[in-house]
């Protein structure tokens, strides 16, 4: 029984280790192909990247992945797909800088308040999605497509007709006014001149919820129940609407805050110059981080590092965009290997499990005798 | 997973099969509606824009790649693989139909825009088929994917050579176009013949003139693509719903298992699914290049294979509705392109539209339905007329909305594949 699991926790390993083999491969091959040597690209990568200041600017990056992988795995944990994150954090970033920039409150008061707002309007707008599967039958993948891009549409008009901050004087920067110094966080050390976001310790303690929420307590039980097997979580007591309901909202409420780290340590507005496509890397560092928290956040630090790392290639005259196909093919490999391996650990387990039985059988026999 | 409520059982079935030929006529019906609608309102605002052939020929360009995205996402998802990537395979169709066109000529552009779509659909084709990898999944990950080559792509060839990280040179190279002669003005060996239709137009009668006006649209400066794309529609019924292998190709969606148990080789048919939803949506890529931007530009394709995908599932999974979707959904952006004062005008039209499917509604005595329909209806009237203008994001919103009221409201009446989005594998017990 015990070399059974060690085979199988073996197997599961298999999943990264074949997933940054196969990156490392084509990326080397892509490069050799525009002529560049893929050896002395990685050593500058590694070299630069293990800077004390780069690390920091990777831990900077890895935290709003961080947030959105965690806002991404809560929906996957029970089979639903919330591609809808991308949308709920704009908003949730463009509705709490606004709110956050009407008032002044004392310092851990405001920025709670910033942060409530986020989550609020993030956990709204995921609603809607659930309410339409709930109600209506529509499938959240189809409708969080759809939610994304009127997210974009009602955005841009809110920000330009309402929200604006009023233009002095020829400026055209479309902004919403700063946030007062009671809503901002200062860093929390700076290193080689890198500053240490303060939200890297709320993302810790996120982290940690997260996981005693979903693994640690009743509800997280049911959700997980109706993720591996709905019908008969069903069966068993679990209202499935309500869950689907629940666990919409929470995804959407921890989307609420992916904007956050940005407008708190750096931006305190939103801009035009906020970073997009964090919902959708989201997706991508919950499937490489097989939607675990401890999982989640060594991808997404992963992904941080290497766009951090991969700066220093333009210096060298070599295309850093390189690393987007990396990326790429470290999601695509991840989840193919994922399945194949899930398809092997599944008959070590069934193998185990004929062995048990006819152990069983040969000492009934034995006793029967 | 399948995406909505599917029903299995025959006479859904059987139900579904008549409604389709309902659907052909009641779409035409619905469109015919539609333009006297439009022509009263254009005549009663002034806004000659509403209906004029410039705006239904813009209309029908935009239409043109959300057209091959949802014929697209119509074989791949009847053969029941979701395919969310066809935004990435139609990135993929824009870079490298710039590349090539670029460098051999605007039809190696769209034969290369073409493959490098199809070979976005391959990618998906083995993860999701041979590996049983999600569906939804596989095909975020594709997008990812899509982005990152094509951006890493454009570094390569494009910088240095009149282009960049973000955009390619000019492609230069351009493919026929059409202008019908004697009807709308067409050249005819070198005779300038006469512009018949637009005559009519000119001369802004009620509805004689608005016909004419959406005929010349159609008529003027027609790209082959238009025209090939265009054919792609009965093609793809002709396809999937009267041939032996469309048969086999609609059975991996609707029953994989019982497929399987009559000798359909359902990998095959999903292969064959996904690869020509790839090629399509890289076609769709390539028109956006060569015949809409003459350039290749990151970003370009602005979240058309998700409006492809929202008008597939409007048009129920079929080629006439997705016809009917994408061009009702170009029509929404040619407006907002060419004229706010038709933008405002449309108001109206949506106005008179809502209320007068909320007395249909009454009659047919869904009361909950034409009461709220009806006052809608007033709303918006009131909007028409205590504002001048609508802001252009709404615009830009209108498709996603649309598909989302459709199906909040209609999910009933739509049917998608009963397996579409469901792993199947070779062998397994049906689930």
């Amino acid at each position: 029984m015990k070399a059974t699991k060690l085979r199988i926790a073996l197997l599961w390993l298999l999943v990264p280790i074949s997933a940054i083999v196969l990156a490392f491969a084509v990326s080397s091959i892509a490069l050799i192909a525009i002529g560049e040597n893929p050896a002395s690209a990685f050593r500058s990568m590694a070299s630069y990247g293990t800077q004390a200041n780069s690390l920091v600017s990777a831990v900077n990056r890895a935290v709003p992945l961080f947030i959105a992988g965690l806002a991404v795995a809560i929906g996957f944990k029970m089979n639903l797909f919330n591609i809808g994150v991308e949308g709920q954090y704009r908003l949730a970033t463009l509705f709490a800088a606004a709110a956050g920039a009407a008032v002044i409150l004392p310092t851990p008061l405001h920025i709670v308040f910033i942060m409530l707002v986020g989550m609020i309007t993030g956990a709204a707008w995921a609603g809607i999605a659930g309410i339409l599967k709930v109600k209506r039958g529509v499938h959240e993948v189809v409708s969080t497509i759809m939610l994304n891009s009127i997210a974009t549409g009602l955005g841009a008009y809110l920000l330009s007709n309402y929200l604006r901050k009023p233009a002095v004087g020829s400026e055209l920067l479309i902004a919403t006014p700063p946030i007062a110094e009671s809503g901002r966080l200062p860093a929390l050390a700076v290193i080689s001149g890198e500053d240490l976001r303060t939200f890297v310790l709320f993302a810790v303690v996120l982290g940690i919820a997260v996981y005693v929420l979903i693994w640690r307590t009743r509800f997280g039980y049911d959700l997980r129940a109706s993720g591996v097997n709905p019908d008969a979580a069903r069966v068993s007591g679990v209202d499935p609407n309500r869950m689907i309901m629940r666990t919409m909202l929470l995804s959407g409420a921890m989307a609420g805050l992916i904007g956050m780290p940005d407008l708190f340590g750096f931006f305190h507005a939103y801009t035009l110059d906020l970073p997009t496509g964090l919902g959708f890397d989201g997706i991508a560092v919950a499937l490489v981080g097989l939607n675990h928290p401890v999982g989640v956040a060594i991808a997404a630090f992963v992904f941080g590092w290497v766009d951090r790392a991969a700066q220093i290639l333009d210096l060298e005259g070599i295309p850093k965009e390189v690393i987007v196909i990396t990326k790429g093919v470290i999601i695509l490999s991840v989840v193919i290997a994922y399945e194949v391996v899930k398809r092997l650990v599944q008959a070590q387990q069934i193998k185990a499990a004929a062995e048990a039985t006819r152990e069983l059988e040969e000492q009934e026999e034995a006793v029967a005798a | 997973m399948s995406w909505g409520a599917g029903d299995t059982s025959a006479l859904v079935a059987a139900q579904a099969s008549r409604g389709r030929r309902m659907d052909v006529r009641r779409v035409l019906l619905m469109v015919g509606w539609a333009i006297i609608l439009l022509s009263a309102v254009r005549w009663v605002t002034a806004a000659p824009d509403l209906t004029s052939s410039n705006t239904y020929g813009t209309a029908l360009r935009l239409a043109v790649p959300i057209l091959l995205a949802a014929l697209g996402g119509i074989y791949s998802e009847r053969t029941g693989v979701a395919n969310i990537g066809l935004e990435g395979m139609m990135i993929l169709g824009t870079w490298f139909g710039a590349w090539g066109g670029w460098q051999f000529g605007a039809w190696w552009g769209v034969v290369l825009g073409i493959t490098g779509g199809a070979a976005g659909g391959l990618v998906h084709a083995i993860a999701t088929v041979n590996f049983g990898v999600n569906q939804i999944v596989s095909g975020v990950a594709i997008n990812i994917l899509a982005a990152g080559v094509a951006r890493f792509l454009s570094v390569v060839a494009f910088t240095g050579a009149g282009g960049g990280a973000t955009q390619s040179p000019q492609v230069t190279s351009q493919l026929p176009r059409i202008t019908v002669p004697i009807l709308a003005g067409g050249e005819l060996f070198g005779w300038q013949s006469p512009d018949a239709l637009g005559w009519l137009e000119r001369k802004h009668w009620f509805l004689l003139s608005d016909v004419g006006a959406l005929f010349r649209g159609f008529m003027v400066d027609l790209s082959i693509l238009t025209l090939i794309t265009l054919l792609l529609v009965p093609a793809t019924y002709f396809f999937l719903w009267r041939t032996r292998l469309g048969l086999r190709m609609r059975s991996g969606g609707e029953n994989p298992w019982a497929a399987e148990s009559l000798g359909v080789r359902v990998y095959t048919v999903k292969y064959i699914g996904v690869l020509i939803s790839g090629a399509l949506a890289g076609l769709a890529g390539a028109f956006l290049v060569l015949e809409a931007a003459g350039i290749y530009r990151e970003g370009q394709t602005g979240g058309r294979g998700f409006i492809g995908l929202a008008a597939m599932i409007f048009g129920n999974w079929r080629p006439s509705g997705a016809l009917a979707a994408a061009g009702l959904f170009g029509y929404a952006d040619a407006l907002n392109l060419r004229s706010a004062q038709a933008v405002h005008a449309i108001l109206l039209f949506v106005a008179i539209a809502l209320v007068g499917l909320g007395i249909w509604y009454l009659y047919k005595r869904r009361i909950l339905g034409g009461v709220m329909s009806i006052a809608l209806g007033a709303l918006t009237f009131v909007w028409f007329a205590v504002t001048d203008t609508v802001p252009r994001q709404f615009i830009f919103i209108t498709p996603y909305v649309a598909t989302l009221l459709v199906l909040a409201v209609a999910s009933q009446q739509l049917r998608m594949p009963t397996y579409d989005g469901i792993t199947f594998r070779k062998g397994s017990q049906i689930s």
